[in-house]
């Protein structure tokens, strides 16, 4: 059994990147992040330089996984959204094709049913996207620049 | 699960350090922490009780440097230790890459140490892994205290396969960079395989 992967395209990358910056302006939301269910950042839009998204990527994986640990105790398929109320940022979490994590951060600029009802829309769109990738994947099409490492470039990685 | 973005040209990998409560594994990661280069490390992420117990996990994302034009960006995580907090044991190796098994060298957690691997193998299993096919390495912590076991001892009871294995005192570092750029070669050697 080797170890399974996770890839990423430029093409999806794009795909995924317009969805987030479409979401980010139609929600008037802060910040979008989508996440993969490992807790590795995907895609980012909105005000993000102030967020340390390496540190909340993991976080909000760790959120959903608890979530879906409590889900599977309570013999529930998922718990597919969760909305998170603060003083003045807001955040609202949702399973996207049972792969990556949409993560909205919004203020009062912004209302949870906006949020909601973008987010749905958001969230077809990167199911599409998604599946497409996976399709690729199966279909053998990744490049083979890893194969092409060598065990003298793993070295040279470590030498101090 | 390695993630790779051919996009952004970063390859991502999960490495978890497993073992039984009070065997180091936040301490391995607190050294690592202390001494690398603040461009080579996020924050150090620790949810734990009042008295400093992990709760959940640790989590510390270090940047490795480049290799063929993909920067490497390694996330290592420790699991709770104690034995009640298995539930949450299960979803922090969910998508895991590389394991480190912190073994406490004390003779009387002998039985905890063998417990917690066996635990390991278990809770690997259920999320569809075999310990004796992914990339994993064992490391003997506490090898000053006084009353820790034989090297043999511990070798022959809790490394039967015999994976890289290293003697560790987390506290001081040693063995600490060992244990993690092992594992890490060891992911990335998997991942040259199955690119």
């Amino acid at each position: 059994m080797g170890t399974p992967q996770v890839v990423m395209f430029e093409e999806e990358q794009q795909q995924i990147q317009a969805v987030c910056d479409r979401l980010q302006r139609d929600s008037n939301s802060i910040a979008i992040l989508v996440i993969n269910k490992d807790g590795q950042e995907i895609a980012r839009a909105g005000n993000t330089e102030h967020l340390d998204v390496t540190s909340l990527s993991s976080l909000f994986a760790g959120n959903v996984a608890a979530t879906g640990g409590i889900a599977k105790l309570l013999a529930e398929k998922e718990f597919s959204g969760q909305f998170h109320e603060g003083e003045k940022t807001n955040i609202h979490l949702s399973l996207v094709a049972q792969r990556a994590i949409l993560v909205v951060l919004f203020d009062s600029r912004s209302s949870l049913g906006l949020v909601r009802l973008r987010v749905k829309k958001a969230s077809e769109e990167l199911a599409k996207v998604f599946e497409a990738l996976v399709k690729k994947m199966s279909a053998g099409n990744t490049p083979t620049v890893l194969g092409e490492i060598s065990d003298a470039d793993i070295d040279n990685l470590f030498n101090d | 699960m390695s993630f790779i973005n051919y996009s952004s040209r970063e390859i991502n990998c999960k490495i978890v350090y497993y073992g039984p409560g009070l065997c180091g594994k936040t301490t391995n990661l607190q050294y690592i922490y202390t001494k690398t280069n603040p461009e080579a490390k996020g924050k150090m992420i620790s949810l734990a009780t009042e008295t400093e117990r992990t709760l959940f996990f640790d989590f510390l994302p270090l940047s490795l440097g480049e290799i063929r034009g993909f920067k490497t960006r390694f996330h290592p995580y420790t699991e709770p230790g104690q034995v009640f907090y298995d539930a949450s044991r299960k979803l922090i190796l969910k998508g895991v890459d590389g394991v480190v098994f912190v073994a406490d060298s004390q003779i009387e957690r002998m039985e905890a140490n063998i417990e917690s691997l066996d635990n390991l193998r278990v809770n690997l299993s259920d999320q569809g892994y075999n310990l004796d096919k992914i990339p994993y390495v064992v490391q003997y912590n506490k090898r000053d205290l006084p009353n820790s076991a034989p090297l043999d001892e511990l070798k022959k009871v809790l490394n039967p396969t015999t994976v890289p294995e290293y003697e560790a005192v987390a506290t001081t570092g040693v063995g600490v960079f060992d244990t993690l750029k092992a594992v890490a070669k060891l992911v990335l050697t998997e991942l040259k395989r199955g690119g």
